[in-house]
């Protein structure tokens, strides 16, 4: 029962040692720049010596970082450096190489990141995750095949164009056929993947675009072990940390005998501002820390911004102007000018189940257990903070509970570690509670837009200039800078510089060019570096905020050109994709310009996530009862093209998720604080969505296109639905909001009565 | 002590102090009730005590001796899942799953004690359970799904002759 | 139990209410009109409207929780039978869309509808007498600027003959005294303001002081402690079991707030009171204090001493400590449940609003009977749905009334001074089924909790 499935996942097929063939590819082509983060490693990592042996020459090839492989068994192995966060990974890869190597998905062995075995896919993040390594796989997958037919032909003596595979066997036209076990069985067969493949045809398609239930589901509802949190391995301690009440605060003298004198208590551990307990039993741990909480001392400083004042504060903070985009030039034309301000506060990923991580130091050897987006980057932060070599520090990916972008994962995993180092030998799983998530999680950056654009005689749009000021949205790992118990402990590691990068990709910047025809256009991204509430990657990073910006002032724009939304859309639009998602949006929703009851409004919006991927549109119609100032929302219809559908319905239940996760941020959220303290400790200082507050009908219509590329989803509904809320809100009431969230005490103030 | 926790007694050796939750994780290895919060906020924890939905992150163990304890694992195992379990994967009523074990026995309180409860009343009782993935409209499909099929697991063995 | 005494109460009030049926009961019809177009009304009018609206809490008995302010249709549970609140939208059909001015009025003043109708007593029309006519001028402005909403609101559910409305008739010839407030001219002017706003629209008395047999406050226990939707309204005056003194600084910080560092947060109904009461202006709301800490009156040397004293204990922090070693001393039983189930949140050293009380400040358990602190451990706070809000996970389904019993047996004895309660285990089994009606909300103030979540399903 003890972590059955956790440590060493299999490695029977590496260690096999009779015939197998091999297809290694490289995920590097894909994986460009994820995020636009700069701290991916340009080269794949050297191999890592205390990891199992790579097959063949695998190991000397880095370049080429992932690998397919089949055995003499005829089970087929598929490695990937990406990470289960609960957006289905594990099944729609699944799928892809399913598809092409002809066996059941279920028979596919995954293996997800972890530092001795997978290569380095930097982070899982940017909904990328299909759209790279998916491609990659799918291509490699493809030539097994082919090669496996091949290598058929010879041993079957059939002409190999008369051969096909079906379900895990070669077979010929008078029935002949031969299992791939027997067909790798003889010889130990590495090939490298080439750039072209024969995929099948989509009229051809078995699993892509398939009803195909989620691999991990079973076993999470019926009590598996799914996560971090749940490893349980022999000896283990259990510990807590307890945090400073405050940033920049700092621990007096402590005398600690008392609480190295309570039941259970193994070790009191203070590094600086590092303070944690590990004790034998979790409520052990758990007392241990109240009564070391209540102990401990500490110097506080107040250094936070006027959470009043934030807008100022942001404008007063600029370090940095980058051009995000220019064309035209001329900015003279239009009839009229409109502008608009836009504000968004800093938001958390408030997981469900706060940050978890299991470490072990064995044998001069440093394993971490982590849910981290990254285990690569992770690795080498942690290895920094502890001054150990990289290749005596292993980082294995285990779920955690959903993160949505950079939590409080890592520094979980930092923890962990820095505890097992003064426990040598005993395993020290370390569980956050929920205040030290909710206070010490990255936050995503509080943003201020501004936007002006003017119309012309025929309501078009000639020119737009738009302004944004916002914090770097990338602070994860790479160096123990970016750790908390890195920067708490005596040696106290700085935080990594944040820096402007501006790139297709995205950052703050994510999204803030419109997608629509304007001839004149400049987009700037006015860079606050200074960061003193820690903030990192909440999904789809600036583009919450842009698209929230762009496409509430475009419904502006439209009233003022007298002009449907969706018309006025469709009039500056060329993209062909995006007119028939927007089409089939309206259409699903019956969308219409007609008068509806006191307090009722609908709300369009529309963006292509990242402008490269996919594009989603999206209607709702909701009831606003003015004297609460609280939304009801009956019914929302969404459409969304990524590409080719691998998983029809995870798309569904990603979009759904984002579509839900959006109006929770749109409507409820905002992180509080004073000039010292983070106030929003926990849900009742930051409430989030309940049930109460779902809409009516949820629709995801999806816009399929069998064999053209895969594009990232998972983030594609955060923007748009933000700014269909406002929309609905401004054609209920006559009244637009432009600063998130649409509290409902914040709502009832801009009605008034 | 002595816990009945799904049909069966163990004898755990704990402070009679602890919470629930961390009894049925470290001392008894089942891993559905999460922690989510320790505060009663978020329903992570949700276990059902004498058939009521509780939060087991804040029940001291001492309050349940002689209690009946039922866990998700007390619902149906991975090769036989139980109807509340069967109507979650039916539904994919999941993303990261980590709130579905608490979910799960919240409805199934409902449930066993109102097996026709409306829609309006599955969506109240959920209330106090949190999902940040925004997986909410699946998990009131599958709450409604297992509405029926716990009918008619209820009804399977009264009529005697199910066919095969 | 009071069975026996209400029906005498009910065959004196039928004999009076016959008498009454000649003499006093007959009300003519006010004329209908068209709604009036809200560019008639000043729209200053209609925000002074609102703010008196917030006073007079009117949201809270006629919206119905989850559906359309001030639509109606709540459930108002009462010892004579259930009322359902009407529908006060200007709708015309089903609404008060047809009612004049001059109809308004006469119901805020006499308790009467437009049509005549006497109107029951759960609509406090005793305190809305009070308010002046520019007030309700105001009131009518801004309900009549509402949006409308179609909906009729279920039948009441009275036994005969209270469901004939000339009895009422005879009820308000007993009890009720009709006329706008008179200023007292020996109190301030920031006093009189007070109490016309405590004792007319806000009503406070409705729930704060007693009522008699049948359901008319006694006049001579002016807030001295009532009932409320299942909680008791703890006494304004002398009698107080608030263990820290309340004044008039106290009493402005909790109405202001809605909560207070030495008291805590508002609950049950009352926070509900406290969320409205955020639109008023800070002088408002210290004349409501000011009127208060009159009724609450100069404590004795004594209680002084004993509040400013446990101020001071409470300054030196939680008594964790002692409460761990207590358990023999103490009935055992009650102190482990406190100890692990309650200490966690209520000796964290958390500040008000959102962390557990000291429970050595608490009224709930310092009060007369058990009621409230029942209520409490049983629903606790629920969250308020997308707003911050205290919250308190309820123990309902954890706690046997037996343990429940232990649990607030300790409380009694060791945070307070007072007699043990008797009748915690009987109490709570009424409560449990619903024989005993309690209201659970959030303590946000606006929002209501799902229906009656205490009640087990029939």
């Amino acid at each position: 029962m003890n972590a059955p499935r956790f440590p060493n996942v299999t490695r029977r097929s590496l260690l096999l040692g009779t015939g197998a063939l091999v297809v290694s590819f490289s995920l590097k082509d894909h994986a460009f720049a994820q995020e636009g983060e700069l701290n991916v490693p340009a080269k794949p990592p050297e191999p890592v010596a205390t990891g199992p042996k790579l097959p063949g020459s695998l190991a000397d090839t880095p370049s080429l970082d992932a690998w397919i492989r089949i055995d003499a068994d005829s089970s087929v192995t598929v490695y990937t450096g990406k990470a289960e966060l609960g957006q289905g990974t594990k099944t729609s890869l699944r799928q892809i190489a399913a598809e092409e190597l002809e066996v059941p998905p279920a028979s596919i062995n995954l293996i997800t990141a972890d530092t001795a075995i997978t290569p380095d896919e930097g982070f899982t993040a940017g909904s990328q995750t299909v759209q790279n390594s998916g491609t990659a796989i799918r291509n490699a997958a493809a030539q097994v095949r082919e090669i496996l037919i091949q290598q058929a032909s010879s041993k079957l003596q059939v002409p190999a164009d008369q051969l096909k595979a079906q379900n895990g066997r070669i077979v010929g036209p008078d029935g002949k056929s031969i299992g791939y076990g027997e067909v790798v069985m003889t010889d130990m067969l590495h090939v490298d993947a080439q750039p072209k493949s024969k995929l099948k045809s989509p009229d051809a398609y078995e699993y892509i675009g398939k009803p195909f239930a989620r691999v991990d589901i079973p076993a999470k509802v019926t009590g598996g072990p799914a996560y971090v949190q749940d490893m349980r391995l022999p000896g283990m301690l259990h510990a807590r940390v307890v945090r400073p009440p405050s940033w920049f605060a700092t621990l007096k003298d402590i005398d600690t005998a008392s609480i190295k004198a309570m039941p259970g208590v193994v070790a009191v551990i203070r590094d600086g501002n590092f303070l944690a307990v590990a004790a034998e039993k979790e409520f052990q741990a758990v007392q241990a820390m109240r009564a070391l909480t209540d102990l401990a001392e500490w110097e506080e400083t107040p250094r936070l911004p006027n959470e009043q004042d934030l807008p100022a504060v942001l404008q007063k903070s600029e370090s940095e102007q980058g051009v995000v985009a220019e064309a035209g030039g001329d900015f003279t034309g239009g009839i009229t000018t409109f502008s608009a301000q836009f504000m968004r506060p800093y938001q958390m990923h408030a997981s469900i189940g706060p940050s978890c991580s299991v470490a072990h130091l064995d044998n001069g050897t440093m394993t971490v257990w982590t849910h981290t987006q990254g285990v690569y980057p992770d690795r080498k932060a942690i290895a920094q903070m502890l001054g150990m070599p990289l290749d005596k520090v292993r980082c294995i990916h285990t779920e955690g509970s959903g993160c949505y972008g950079h939590n409080g994962a890592d520094d979980a995993a930092g923890d962990a570690a820095l505890i097992a180092r003064a426990l040598p030998g005993r395993p020290v799983k370390v569980q956050w509670m929920r205040d030290q998530e909710h206070l010490w999680e990255p936050y995503g950056p509080a943003m201020l837009t501004k936007v002006s654009a003017s119309l012309d005689v025929s309501g078009k749009i000639v020119n737009w200039k738009y302004d944004l000021w916002s914090n770097t949205h990338s602070a994860r790992p790479g160096s123990a800078g970016a750790l908390l118990p890195g920067q708490l402990m005596a040696s106290g590691f700085p935080p990594d510089k944040p820096v402007m990068n501006i790139t297709p990709l995205g950052n703050g910047d994510r999204n803030a060019i419109p997608l629509y025809s304007i001839p004149n256009m400049r987009v700037l991204w006015h860079f606050v570096a200074d960061m003193p509430v820690r903030v990192s990657s909440l999904r789809g990073l600036g583009a919450y905020a842009n698209v929230f910006s762009i496409e509430s002032f475009m419904d502006q724009l439209a009233k003022e050109a007298g002009a449907d939304p969706v018309e006025f859309r469709l009039k500056h639009m060329e993209d062909p994709r995006a007119r028939k998602v927007i089409a089939t949006a309206v259409e699903a929703f019956n969308w219409s310009s007609d008068p509806m009851p006191e307090g009722r409004g609908r709300g369009f919006a529309f963006a292509k996530y990242k402008n490269h991927a996919a594009y989603l549109a999206l209607a709702m119609e909701i009831d606003v009862d003015k004297e609460t100032g609280k939304i009801r929302i009956p019914r929302i219809v969404s459409a969304v093209d990524c590409g080719e559908a691998v998983a029809p319905d995870n798309i569904r239940n990603q979009t759904e998720g984002g579509i839900i996760q959006s109006l929770s941020w749109t409507m409820y959220e905002e992180v509080n604080f004073d000039n010292t303290r983070i106030m929003s400790s926990d849900w009742s200082t930051y409430p989030i969505l309940r049930f109460s507050a779902v809409p009516g009908t949820l629709d995801v219509h999806i816009v399929d296109n069998p064999g053209s590329p895969y594009l990232g989803v998972a983030e594609a509904a955060q923007g748009p639905t933000s700014a269909a809320l406002a929309n609905a809100l401004a054609n209920a009431t006559g009244k637009r909001l432009y600063n998130l969230p649409f509290s409902p005490a914040r709502v009832k103030a801009t009605l008034g009565v | 002590m002595k816990l009945n926790v799904n049909g069966s007694t163990h004898e755990v050796d704990a402070d009679p102090a602890t919470p629930l939750l961390y009894v049925l994780r470290n001392d008894l290895e089942l891993n559905a009730a999460k922690f989510g919060c320790g505060l009663g906020q978020c329903g992570a924890c949700t276990v059902m005590v004498d058939g009521k939905a509780i939060f087991s992150c804040l029940t001291p163990i001492l309050l349940l001796e002689g209690r009946e304890i039922k866990t998700v694992e007390g619902l149906g195992t991975i090769d036989s899942p139980g109807p509340m379990q069967q109507a979650f994967i039916e539904e994919q009523a999941a993303q990261c799953g980590y709130c579905i074990p608490g979910m799960m026995m919240r409805a199934q309180a409902l449930l066993q004690s109102k097996p026709d409860a409306s829609d309006a009343e599955i969506q109240t009782t959920l209330e106090p359970n949190l999902c940040r993935c925004g997986t909410h409209m699946r998990i009131l499909k599958a709450v409604k799904r297992a509405r029926e099929l716990m009918k008619t697991a209820a009804m399977a063995p009264a009529s005697g002759e199910r066919k095969v | 139990m009071k069975f026996g005494r209400f029906l005498t109460g009910l065959g004196v009030l039928i004999v009076v209410g016959v008498a009454g049926a000649f003499v006093y009961a007959w009300k003519p019809e006010i004329a209908p009109i068209k709604p009036p177009e809200r560019a008639s009304f000043d729209q200053a009018l209609i925000e002074h409207g609102a703010k008196l609206a917030a006073v007079g809490n009117c949201t809270a008995c006629h919206t119905n929780p989850g559906g359309k302010s001030f639509a109606g249709g709540l459930t108002i549970p009462t010892p004579f039978g259930t009322i359902h609140s009407s529908n006060i939208t200007p709708d015309a059909e089903t609404g008060i869309g047809t009612w004049s001015e001059a109809a308004f009025q006469r119901a805020m003043r006499d308790g009467v509808g437009r049509k005549g109708e006497h109107l029951y007593p759960a609509f406090p029309y005793d305190h809305f007498t009070n308010v002046s006519d520019d007030d309700n001028r105001a009131l009518y402005a801004f309900l009549m600027t509402r949006q409308p909403v179609k909906a009729t609101p279920p039948p009441n559910e009275l036994p005969f003959p209270l469901n004939v409305r000339l009895v009422l008739a005879g009820w308000k010839m007993l009890f009720f005294r009709d006329g706008a407030y008179q200023p007292d001219a020996s109190q301030s002017e920031e006093w009189n303001r007070g109490a016309y706003l405590v004792d007319g629209l806000g009503h406070c008395g409705a729930c704060h002081t007693p009522r008699n047999t049948l359901g008319a406050e006694k006049a001579s226990l002016h807030l001295a402690g009532g009932e409320a939707e299942g909680w008791s309204a703890f006494a304004l005056d002398g009698s107080s079991p608030a263990p820290v003194v309340w004044d008039e600084e106290g009493l402005y910080t909790y109405l202001r707030q809605g909560w207070h560092p030495d008291h805590g947060v508002a609950n049950g109904p009352m926070s509900e009171v406290t969320g409205n009461l955020g639109l008023l202006p800070d002088s408002d709301i210290r004349a409501m204090a000011t009127y208060i800490a009159s009724i609450v009156g100069e404590p004795s040397a004594e209680r002084r001493a004993k509040s400013e004293q446990l101020l001071q204990e409470i300054k030196s922090g939680p008594i964790t400590s002692a409460i761990g070693n207590d358990q023999s001393a103490l009935g055992g039983k009650g102190a482990a449940i406190y100890q692990a189930a309650c200490a966690a949140c209520h000796e964290n050293g958390r500040p008000q609003p959102f962390g557990g009380l000291d429970l050595r400040l608490s009224s709930t358990v310092h009060a007369p009977d058990a009621q409230n602190a029942i209520n409490m451990v049983l629903y606790g706070l629920p969250a308020a749905s997308g707003r911050t809000s205290a919250i308190m996970p309820g123990f309902a389904d954890v706690l046997t009334n037996d343990q429940l019993n232990d649990l607030l047996g300790y409380l009694r004895q060791h945070f307070t001074d007072q007699a043990p309660w008797g009748d915690v285990v009987q109490r709570a089994a009424d409560t449990r089924t619903g024989k005993y009606h309690v209201s659970v909300r959030p303590s946000d103030g606006i929002e209501r909790g799902p229906s009656n979540i205490g009640a087990e399903d029939q």
